[in-house]
């Protein structure tokens, strides 16, 4: 086909023209990649050291390392994954195995996740601070702590919340992608021994679609570390020297960490090699956790064949 | 036979039914919170008794927010939403002027003339591109691609809407791309090969048959892309130079509705006038994005229902 296109190509200088065109934007957006990724590795590599990654911030957030940032991302994602992927299993399991094809629940729900999907994730961030901080935090407090200010705050647990709500949506989408690879064979298989529907399902279908549940979270993981819209006022902080205690406690985060030192700093320039650097760390954290989630993706669709 | 425990399992399987079902509505539930509480908390300006104290006490009225000027620290407030409008509007229309042709073109590319080659290329790479973090994508406009721009164009200011519209735009090529790459690669061979047999060539056939029958699939992708931009935050919180200026000139600096929040949201005392602003400007992007994406979704479905009642 290749060689029929190149054909035509050559004898019609008005498409080749156009083809030209259709070529020239795909180079484009290749060298924007290109140029992005190139920059933030040359200008981040040096400063990356073990240091850098095993030390907090030092001098004013002008030296150091960006380890409470590492940590606060890190149990960002963790308690946001214990509390985002099992409602979204749940909700993938209900679209896929349980609701029928005409099932009117099942399309309100689908309604649902996708505009979950669509709403700015700044959107998440005033709602996360209105909803789960002054409206759950608040009543927590004035039930169980007599109206002491502990829950009615940003904290860790929040932001994960809020979190939890935007990666929701990535779940749902993979692990639904998951259980499809499981054949009608199988299922029937096991209702052919006298198994029941729940059965099936947990006995059968999740184990056996555990690498896409795996993928979606993973997915999910790698969404939720890159995002800042949404911890911007539900627990991100600016500067905290000591790792958070509990859930209750505000964290470092790293790409709001980018964000301050690349705005807010007081010395924009001196800092300049750390924001580089803590950036390269994020991308390489993102990027990891993205090539970890293809390759098992991949390993799945080949093995549906 | 043991009855004792099929029944055991009957109930389990009856009670797992219930449990997934209930639970499985809480993304329906998240959504109408989302809803009552950005509703809420922007209707403060009539059902809170502290807000229309605070409102006669600095001796402003609801009509402040249709006003041309947006300075929230003055004395009285000035939160005419006009400025933050334009701005958004500005920034927006940029992202989609760079994204639109080239996801277009790109994608055209892609899906019909590409060796299998470059396809196996390109498509890990716009997934790479996609999986940058917008904040990732604010820092380099803010501190490589601003300089690079105000070098290329000699404006005045570093920071303006078209650096900050251009950074958007690397967020929305992959939701473009990708989404119009799919709606030409699922239009139906046969109409491909019918086109080539009655002796097309392989330009005609994509611009006459190929585009026009993904044509719902692509105005879907536009307004996805176009959703995006408009309430993306980190990007325009960063690249903008975020002063809220009422005008159209792209070469001027902008405050988007998203990165107002953004800026904003962290200074503001609960439930006060300003609280209110910000959460009705939320409401405005919930809102607008909302209708964006029930509109492509609907062009998806019917592109979807049309392929199907064809082949």
């Amino acid at each position: 086909m290749a060689n029929k296109i190149l054909y035509q190509l050559v004898k019609r200088p008005g498409d080749s023209t156009m083809v030209l065109l259709t070529f020239i934007a795909t180079l484009i957006i290749m060298a924007i990649l290109t140029v992005i990724l190139t920059t933030i590795g040359i200008f981040g590599a040096p400063h990356v050291s073990l240091d850098f990654l095993i030390k907090a911030p030092e001098e004013g957030m002008t030296e150091g390392g960006i380890y409470p940032a590492i940590i606060g991302t890190t149990l960002l994602v963790i308690t946001m994954s214990i509390m985002g992927l099992p409602v979204g299993l749940i909700t993938a399991v209900f679209l896929h195995e349980y609701a029928g094809e005409k099932s009117k629940l099942a399309n309100i729900v689908r309604f649902a996740v996708n505009n979950l999907a669509g709403v700015p994730a700044i959107v998440y961030g005033i709602f996360g601070l209105s909803f789960f901080v002054f409206f759950l935090g608040t009543q927590i407090d004035s039930l169980f702590y007599g109206g002491n200010l502990k829950w009615g705050k940003p904290a860790l647990i929040w932001a994960s919340c809020t979190m939890a709500l935007l990666t929701l949506p990535v779940v749902i989408v993979s692990v639904e992608e998951a259980l499809r690879t499981v054949t009608r064979d199988e299922r029937e298989a096991a209702y052919a021994l006298g198994a029941t529907h729940w059965e099936v399902v947990h006995r059968v279908v999740i184990p056996k679609a555990l690498g896409g549940i795996l993928t979606g979270g993973i997915l999910a993981v790698s969404r939720g570390a890159g995002e800042v819209a949404p911890v911007l006022f539900t627990g991100a902080a600016y500067f905290l020297p000591e790792l958070p205690r509990s859930f209750s406690d505000q964290f470092m985060e790293m790409g709001y960490h980018i964000f301050v030192m690349s705005t807010q700093s007081h010395d924009i320039d001196a800092t300049k090699p750390i924001q580089f650097a803590t950036t390269l760390v994020l991308l390489l954290l993102t990027f990891s956790l993205n090539f970890v989630a293809v390759l098992m993706r991949r390993r799945i669709r080949i093995t549906r064949r | 036979m043991d009855y004792a425990l099929l029944k055991k399992r009957k109930f389990i399987n009856r009670i797992m039914a219930t449990a997934i079902t209930a639970l499985s509505l809480t993304a329906v539930f998240m959504v109408l919170m989302i809803f009552v509480f950005l509703f809420k908390e922007s209707s403060l300006f009539i059902t809170s008794d502290f807000v229309k104290h605070e409102m006669k006490e600095l001796g402003i009225t609801i009509s402040t927010l249709f006003g041309s000027e947006y300075q929230s620290v003055s004395y009285p407030p000035k939160l005419g939403l006009q400025p933050l409008i334009t701005s958004t509007i500005r920034v927006t229309f940029v992202a989609i002027l760079v994204a639109t042709p080239l996801s277009f073109l790109a994608a055209i590319y892609t899906s019909i003339f590409a060796p299998r080659w470059i396809k196996e290329l390109i498509k890990p790479c716009i997934e790479l591109l996609a999986g940058i973090p917008t904040v990732v994508l604010g820092f380099f406009a803010l501190i490589i691609l601003a300089s690079w721009i105000q070098a290329v164009t000699g404006s005045v200011y570093r920071l303006n809407a078209l650096v900050g519209g251009i950074a958007l735009s690397f967020t929305i090529i992959p939701i473009m791309f990708t989404l119009m790459e799919d709606a030409i690669t699922s239009v139906p061979v046969p109409m491909k090969e019918a086109s080539l047999a009655l002796g097309a060539t392989y330009w005609q056939t994509a611009i006459k048959v190929l585009i026009p029958a993904a044509k719902s699939g692509m105005i879907a992708a536009f307004l996805l892309g176009a959703s995006r931009a408009f309430g993306e935050t980190m990007i325009a919180l960063m690249a903008t130079g975020n002063a809220a200026l009422n005008t159209f000139d792209i070469m001027v600096p902008a405050r988007t509705l998203a990165a107002n929040i953004g800026q904003e949201m962290a200074e503001v005392a609960f439930g006060d006038f300003h609280y209110a602003t910000l959460f009705f400007t939320g409401l405005i992007l919930f809102l607008v994005t909302f209708t964006f994406n029930a509109i492509a979704n609907l062009y998806v479905g019917h592109l979807v229902s049309k392929s199907l009642g064809k082949v």
